[in-house]
């Protein structure tokens, strides 16, 4: 991002983008010169062999030619054009974008995590293991569940994965007439897609005016067709579910079983645990709860913990102590399968290094207290938020809320959008929040601040998001024509799904539009 | 020790402004017998202790850049990374942001990932990469998804080789669980003596059928051989089924490209590729396929465009194909692709380049080679004569298990015990040598395994 955001809006006040100089990086094929190279190699040691047979051998390898500090300025450039987490606020709802701690990118690149091969003799990791082990451990007491696999990539991962178990849950009890999933219709898009995968039905539940589950839609939808429901608590919308006893309790009593997304599970942190209030199985997401930091769209790791009933179908292999300890003797650390396991949803151990280890240093620094102090802080900050914008921005479910908040970005009489606003967030140098989501909000603005910001950053936001809203009124074309102080402006989206370059590099003779 | 700007005083004002008394007064809609447990977890580190206590946890570990010398691989390597590609991903820049959905502030993710996509197109020989999956072994099982669409369900069967890596080949299965796919060839077709691999790719060739969507075959294979696809694929295609070759990166520096092969699906693991072994991960699956596919294949995609002062810039595009649009109808639920390390590779095929990728694969051809000529001299020891690249099966005068305890003793990593996956395989090795293997870790290890005598 360029320069502060307050003065750079003032100067651009007129709305119409500056049209000076380009800022274009060329991509990293054209920056390449014949000759030019970036790391040598060392010669080889050893008695030359021959090649292999002419026709299996490639002739043309097109990649680029660069010296490495053509390399660090190309990427050092790029960089440049990115917002994040640590250039300034990302009220992004829903991602949990939280200030994401220098040390864990110090641990996470210990030689004995890095250059670690999992295919090793596990007397030669027995580190590692115990660190998924304890992560396991603490994941259990955190959420209340009797048993978690480390295994799943991402949360979408995590929910596929879910959905397997569910279903040989079902399965290994006769009780294969079950295929509908209840899923209530703000869920996040990624609930149905992992159900659709399984060729199972969504019957989607709506939300009541409160913006709970509406209790008389699930009853009448809980029959012995159903699979589970999957839920989101706290919701898209922010808000805990006021009856999610009852919930829970229709669904188990059609034979369901009851998954929990843990996407917002930073709202929960020492507050309550989902396996308490019978959740039957759930993912986390360590890098949205548990400070793994995004990279610009992964990777992401989604653990799931199960109770005790699903414990059996977890994804194989799991981390167990195979020997106790004794006499001053550590225990042994190994792997073990699940006695009906869904069997393997990667290869490998899962996200280890850039995830395992990021979060395991994350929960070992906060502890219980500071654990709660992270569900606390994010949901004061929600609140103090939600305020603050009261009155200015239609919030259409309001009541104290948890982590997160859903506004109206729109306004009687006025042809702006919450696009509109979105974008000119980014002119006060503000990450805009999520918007169109949840489905169920005209124009939803869905605003997670997180704990790490202080109130002067909040204040600063509402600020902006008020000074918006009369920009809103006197001078639409500023919010139309936003941004116009980054370096790069709307896009044309359909050119881009039109004519569909997805590379800068294309074969001899090849014809783009044939 | 947490990471909460907010002072008490700010607390109590924002608590007044909020208009409750206490923390504790905004979680009344939480159950009230199950609000705020005791949490039994040990009390909060420093970030001085915390760095301890890891450091201790890796030192637990012997890793395989001072503590051994690994021959290890099978399906994750031991390369060296150039020391730039770190700094680059240290940039906060890059890795507290979050997916591009934003691309007036995110143009440095989206170029990046375009340019992945292109470099990796580039390297397998295919029209179109995607930005990337988990792993490559959830990339193929991908595959899988993408021909079953593309024959809208109705074709199906799936043949996979038995020599495609195994964990591959089980998350394949996990993955079509639930769907009406029958995968067939890797448990119809035991391996039995893994030097055939000609008399393996007829009977697997006699599988595929007009039923079959998809047959999958790894590049080298999960031994390590190479083998030209070219008429494999021929014969698929005249059954009107598509091929996905899982294929090593670096392997595709020296040798034919699966593109050129004529595969319909390109997939791997890109952890050779500047990405340091972790234990297993995070990696990248890539993905890359023919232009006809890219509207049936899953995952993120980056296009070129104009902004609107008619800069060159990059959005997502094609967004219609996911779940946060089609929900229940999207081919997968992925949501979002391995940002980073993505990154990662990009930046390692940037600096290495086509001269820096070609030696690497050559080192890794000409040790393997030379370590494979000098056990073959062992009595009791015989590798195959197939062609191969960096990874070779040693057949072993006792089971693989004992060998490697031995090995491990002297401090050497020995390679895959292949009767795990393989019950007909024993005594056989699966052998990796990379760049990072001297002559005098080879000559090591060929003399430890000379000196003992197995009855």
């Amino acid at each position: 991002m360029n320069s502060a955001a307050s003065t750079t809006a003032a100067s651009s006040a007129a709305g119409t983008p500056p049209l000076s100089a380009k800022v274009v990086e060329p991509t990293i094929f054209d920056l390449s010169s014949p000759g030019r190279i970036g790391v040598t190699m060392p010669a080889s040691d050893v008695p030359e062999t021959d090649s292999p047979p002419q026709h299996f051998l490639r002739l043309e390898l097109p990649l680029p030619e660069l010296a490495e500090v053509d390399v660090v300025r190309h990427y050092m450039h790029l960089s440049k054009f990115n917002y994040s987490v640590d250039s300034g606020y990302y009220p992004l709802g829903s991602c949990t974008m939280k200030y994401n701690p220098k040390i864990n990118e110090d641990t996470c690149r210990l030689p004995g995590f890095l250059f670690t091969h999992p295919l090793q003799p596990i007397e030669t990791v027995q580190g590692n293991l115990a660190l998924m082990y304890q992560l396991q451990e603490w994941l259990k007491e955190i959420a209340g569940f009797a048993g978690v696999t480390l295994q799943p990539a991402a949360g979408a991962h995590g929910e596929f994965t879910g959905v397997l178990m569910m279903r040989a849950y079902h399965k290994s009890r006769g009780d294969a007439s079950r295929t509908k999933m209840l899923i209530p219709d703000a869920a996040h898009g990624t609930n149905p897609a992992s159900v659709g995968m399984m060729g199972m039905t969504v019957v989607t539940i709506p939300s009541d005016e409160r913006g709970n589950v509406d209790l008389k839609a699930l009853q009448a939808a809980c029959d012995d067709t159903v699979v589970g429901m999957m839920l989101t608590n706290p919701n898209t919308l922010g808000l805990f579910d006021e009856h999610i006893e009852r919930v829970i309790e229709l669904v188990h009593g059609c034979g369901g079983l009851m998954y929990g997304d843990g996407a917002n599970l930073n709202a929960l942190l020492g507050i309550v645990r989902p396996g308490d209030l019978g959740f039957d199985l759930m993912h986390f997401n360590l890098h949205k709860t548990f400070s793994v930091p995004h990279g610009g769209g992964g990777p992401g790791v989604g653990p799931v913990g199960v109770a005790a009933h699903l414990v059996d179908f977890l994804p194989e292999p799991l981390v167990g102590i195979l020997e106790d300890a004794e006499d001053g003797w550590s225990p042994v650390y190994g792997f073990v399968k699940p006695a009906k396991t869904i069997g393997r949803m990667k290869a490998f151990n899962g996200h280890f290094g850039g995830g395992f280890v990021r979060a395991f240093t994350y929960i070992a620094m906060h502890g219980p207290d500071g654990l709660k102090d992270i569900a606390q802080y994010a949901v004061l900050n929600a609140n103090y938020l939600q305020a603050r914008l009261r009155g200015t921005y239609h919030i259409p479910f309001d009541r104290i809320c948890m982590h997160e908040f859903v506004a109206e970005g729109q306004f009687e009489g006025s042809d702006v959008r919450a696009l509109d606003i979105a974008k000119r967030l980014m002119d006060y140098n503000f990450h805009p929040p999520t918007n169109y989501f949840p489905l169920i909000v005209h124009e939803a603005l869905m605003i997670e601040p997180t704990e790490t910001e202080n109130k002067d950053t909040l204040d600063a936001f509402a600020d902006a998001l008020i000074k918006i809203a009369e920009e809103a009124k006197s001078q639409p074309d500023l919010l139309h024509n936003a941004p116009s102080s980054t370096l790069f402006g709307r896009m044309d989206e359909v050119k881009a799904a039109r004519e569909l370059v997805l590379c800068c590099w294309l074969p001899e003779g090849y014809d783009l539009n044939a | 020790m947490t990471y909460i700007p907010i002072s008490p005083h700010e607390r109590d004002d924002m608590l007044k402004t909020i208009g409750v008394k206490s923390l504790d007064d905004l979680f009344d809609a939480i159950p009230a017998k199950h609000r705020f447990p005791k949490l039994d977890l040990p009390k909060a580190l420093t970030e001085m202790e915390a760095y301890s206590e890891l450091s201790d946890i890796a030192q637990a570990n012997e890793n395989v850049r001072g503590d051994l010398i690994s021959f290890l691989g099978a399906g994750m390597y031991n390369h060296y990374i150039p020391s730039v590609i770190d700094h680059m991903l240290r940039r906060g820049e890059f890795y507290t942001a979050y997916t591009p959905y934003q691309p007036e502030i995110s143009q440095g993710t989206l170029q990046a990932i375009f340019e992945y996509q292109s470099l990796m197109s580039a390297l397998t020989g295919m029209d179109v990469s995607n930005a990337s999956h988990y792993d490559g072994a959830t990339a193929t099982a991908e595959a899988v998804s993408l021909a079953y669409a593309q024959f809208r369900g109705k074709r199906k069967k799936v043949v996979m080789s038995p020599s495609v890596h195994p964990q591959y080949r089980a998350v394949v299965r996990t993955y079509t669980q639930g769907m009406d796919i029958e995968v067939s060839g890797d448990d119809q077709l035991p391996i039995t003596n893994y030097q055939s691999p000609v008399s393996n790719l007829e009977s697997l060739t006699s599988l595929i059928d007009d039923t079959t969507s998809l047959v999958i075959v790894q590049y080298p294979d999960f031994f390590g051989r190479v083998y030209d696809y070219t008429k494999l694929i021929e014969t698929s295609h005249a059954k009107g089924a598509l091929v996905c070759v899982v294929a090593n990166p670096t392997a595709l520096a020296m040798f034919k490209t699966p593109g050129d092969m004529g595969a319909d699906i390109v997939v791997g693991d890109g952890q050779p590729l500047g990405i340091p072994m972790w234990y297993g991960g995070p990696s990248v699956g890539f993905f890359t396929t023919r232009k006809s596919y890219v509207h049936k294949m899953a995952g993120r995609l980056v296009g070129e465009t104009v902004d609107n002062r008619g800069q060159r810039a990059y959005v997502l595009t094609l967004t219609a194909r996911e779940q946060h649009i089609k929900r229940e109808r999207a081919t997968s639920n992925i949501c979002t692709n391995q940002g980073l390390l993505a990154l990662a590779t990009a930046i390692y095929l940037s600096v290495l380049g086509k001269s820096g990728l070609k030696q690497v694969a050559n080192l890794c051809y000409q040790k393997a080679h030379y370590a494979a000529r000098e056990l073959n001299k062992i009595k009791g020891y015989e590798i195959s004569s197939e062609t191969f690249f960096h990874e070779f099966v040693l057949e072993c005068p006792a089971p693989v298990a004992e060998i490697n305890a031995h090995l491990l003793d002297e401090g050497i990593l020995g390679g895959y015990d292949l009767s795990q996956d393989y019950p007909s395989l024993k005594n056989q090795m699966l052998v990796a040598v990379t760049e990072m293997n001297s002559k005098e870790d080879i000559d090591v290890f060929v003399k430890i395994l000379s000196e003992v005598k197995y009855e």
